[in-house]
């Protein structure tokens, strides 16, 4: 069942927050690499170059700390490094768990390429995946910090599996490893995790494995740490009211990119967990003005009521131009403030919040 | 006594090298694939990377040389995407895998076309070039009841006549290939989305008319699973396979020996034995007793013919898995020598 996100939400709120409501503000995670770090990734492979693993570790701290800032900047209630030092969502945890092996790229679809890894044998905790780059984060950061973690699911069905019977039990044997993560993460006094698993869009019918891969997750862990879950370009009908069972905080969710078709989804049964609404489209480099996003978050409240909806983007920005990137994010927010406002002010119906006041 | 033959249908993954060079040549975008008229340095690039498959093959000690596929951006959707009278619509999702293709929405008469045959006499050189008939070349097909349910049609206007021009247009391509001992026709439609009740027919009549082009074997190659039972008894009578192609890896195999012990089987038959998605790869021996396994509970006779074959394409796999299966199969036909 779900978990008590009543019971962490307040601690994101910011001393000097504007307004008596609060919608939450965050980002799902990755963000756009400014060039020339994904020069120095390159430059770090050429034997002539003398820039080495030292000075790449370096560019990934300043990176690390540029794109903390610019979402401070930008006014985010909680705050990601956007994933600079992440290349691939799978691969980066890959090469962290032993078990695993790599063999190569293999297609996706056109030229358009994926290193898928095998499991070659049972999976193991070695050193901590996150905690150093939480740690980073957390000292330059004004803002509390938000980990997103690739969920065991995906780590599991998006690789090859050699070593177990059925992936279902590798994906168990994952859940129990990302959970001693979330573990030491909270020791270092993280208290806002998102497990990504989009690879269940893909397979929805495999719901109660993700289910139970979060119990996993889960086990041990205070209600004072917020769990969320995104999970994006899918049926959501199809996992829908499933989630609700799931034991998580809140449940973040792509819709801007289809227009909110499938808010009403979310309408009936109520729904138990947070709603992470997405309300600006990763996948268009237009910035969107903030009276648009101020509709798009209008259709999250017909989901829930403000103390229970957090904004944010539909999924990583990383596709996008940089500014475009950071346009979305500073309009984002201030969206989120001036519904905040227009609530207090009682000029949303609450019962009824397309509704024109 | 029957004659085992290791052999697959290609469709393999580009060697690391051919995936950069041809992704900076064409680029990643959907716009940047394959259209059939390419030239220049991308078909240098294919021709050296199709002499690689052929190499590959002969190296591991196949019977049958396949052309490899390098050009087919959208696996078994290839003949139509690249097609004139076809649209490409959205990316969208390859059966049930992380991979997509483009959406070909035909809009107008499916003339022949070609293209397939082209690159197939290219291959017929290379084999010529090197071998001396040992290993003679495979031909590969999409089949038309799997290559119409991946298609959009907006040209048709109604399913029979939409899946029937596709088996007219496959079997027009046919013709024009050079010479080929085997003919694979890949279904993996059968399993994954089965004709409806009562339309079975209309689907083993188009793999009828595609296998009455070719003199060569025909193979009628299903995946991702066992064959419903009344559709495979239909195919086992009237689809015209030499052998149909059975997958003994994915899903439940033990519904696939059903099927055989109930309705009987081709004269030949073609087993999916190594895992086209999986990196783990089978021992010989492995393989070996699985088409002993298989042979000995199948109630006729021999067979004339059992291929052995990966269960799927083989694109899924990294390079050096690839190989690696390729090997695989040629190795456990010696095993069962």
């Amino acid at each position: 069942m779900v978990r008590n996100p009543s019971a962490n939400r307040e601690q994101f709120r910011p001393h000097d927050h504007p307004n008596d409501s609060f919608l939450l503000t965050t980002v799902v995670g990755s963000y756009p690499k400014p060039k020339w770090l994904n020069r120095a990734d390159e430059l770090v492979e050429d034997p002539d170059s003398k820039f080495d693993e030292s000075d790449l570790a370096e560019a990934h701290d300043d990176a690390c700390r540029l794109i903390t800032h610019e979402h401070e900047r930008a006014g985010l209630d909680t705050v990601v490094d956007g994933e600079m030092r992440r290349n691939e969502m799978v691969e980066f945890f890959a090469e962290r768990i032993d078990g695993y092996e790599f063999n190569g790229p293999v297609k996706v679809w056109g030229h358009n390429y994926f290193d898928k890894p095998s499991v070659v044998e049972e999976v193991e905790y070695d050193e901590p995946w996150l905690v150093d780059e939480f740690e980073f984060t957390t000292n330059v950061a004004e803002r509390p910090v938000k980990v997103p973690i690739t969920g065991p699911y995906t780590l599991g069905f998006w690789a090859f599996n050699e070593a177990y019977p059925s992936t279902e039990e590798l994906v168990y044997d994952l859940a129990d490893l990302v959970n001693e993560e979330v573990e030491k993460l909270v020791e270092a006094g993280a208290r806002y995790i998102q497990i990504d698993e989009p690879a269940l869009a893909t397979t929805p019918e495999d719901h109660a494995i993700v289910g139970e891969a979060l119990d996993r997750i889960v086990s041990g862990i205070d209600e004072d740490v917020r769990i969320g879950l995104h999970v994006c370009y899918g049926d959501y009908s199809r996992i829908y009211p499933e989630i609700n069972d799931f034991p998580i905080d809140e449940f973040d969710v792509e819709l801007c990119n289809g227009d909110y078709e499938q808010i009403p989804t979310f309408e009936d049964p109520e729904f138990e967990p947070d709603l992470a609404l997405g309300v600006v489209d990763a996948h268009t480099a237009e910035v969107e003005p903030v009276e648009e996003i101020k509709a798009n978050i209008r259709q999250g409240l017909r989901v829930v009521p403000p103390e229970k909806l957090t904004i944010s983007p539909d999924c990583g920005l990383k596709l996008l131009p940089r500014e475009i990137a950071y346009g979305k994010t500073e309009n984002m927010v201030e969206a989120a403030r001036q519904v905040e406002a227009e609530i207090d002010a009682g000029e949303i119906d609450l019962d009824a919040p397309l509704a024109d006041d | 006594m029957t004659e085992r033959v290791a052999a697959t249908p290609g469709i393999y993954p580009l060697p690391d090298w051919a995936k950069g060079t041809l992704s900076d040549l064409k680029g990643h975008q959907k716009g940047d694939l394959l259209s059939g008229d390419e030239e220049g340095e991308i078909t240098e690039t294919y021709d050296e990377v199709r002499a690689e498959f052929v190499d590959d093959q002969l190296e591991a000690g196949l019977d049958r040389v396949a052309e490899g596929q390098a050009r087919w951006d959208d696996m078994i959707a290839h003949p139509l995407t690249v097609h004139e009278s076809v649209e490409t619509g959205g990316i969208v999702r390859y059966y049930d895998n992380n991979n997509f293709y483009r959406d070909p929405r035909v809009v107008d008469d499916l003339d022949f076309s070609g293209d397939v045959a082209g690159e197939l006499e290219a291959a017929a050189d290379l084999i010529d070039g090197v071998n001396a008939g040992d290993a003679p070349l495979a031909a590969t097909l999409p089949g038309p009841y799997s290559l119409a349910d991946l298609a959009t049609d907006e040209h048709y206007g109604d399913d029979a006549e939409f899946q029937a021009a596709i088996a007219d247009f496959l079997a027009g391509e046919l013709e024009a290939f050079p010479a080929h001992e085997t003919l694979f026709l890949l279904e993996p439609s059968l399993v994954t989305n089965p004709p409806a009740d009562g339309t079975e027919e209309r689907a083993t009549d188009a793999i009828a008319t595609v296998a009455a082009a070719t003199d060569a074997d025909v193979v009628v190659q299903t995946f991702y699973g066992a064959l419903d039972e009344k559709l495979y008894a239909h195919l086992v009578d009237e689809a015209d396979a030499d052998a149909l192609g059975l997958d003994l890896v994915a899903g439940d195999r033990e519904d696939t020996v059903y099927n055989v012990q109930e309705y009987g089987a081709t004269d030949s038959v073609a087993l999916g034995l190594v895992d086209g998605q999986n990196t783990l790869v089978e021992e010989p021996e492995t393989v070996a007793e699985r088409v002993e396994w298989f042979e000995g509970q199948a109630p006729a006779a021999d067979f004339e013919t059992t291929y052995l074959t990966p269960n799927t394409e083989l694109f899924y796999l990294p390079e050096n898995k690839y190989r690696a299966k390729l090997s695989a199969l040629a190795a456990a036909t010696e095993v069962l020598e």
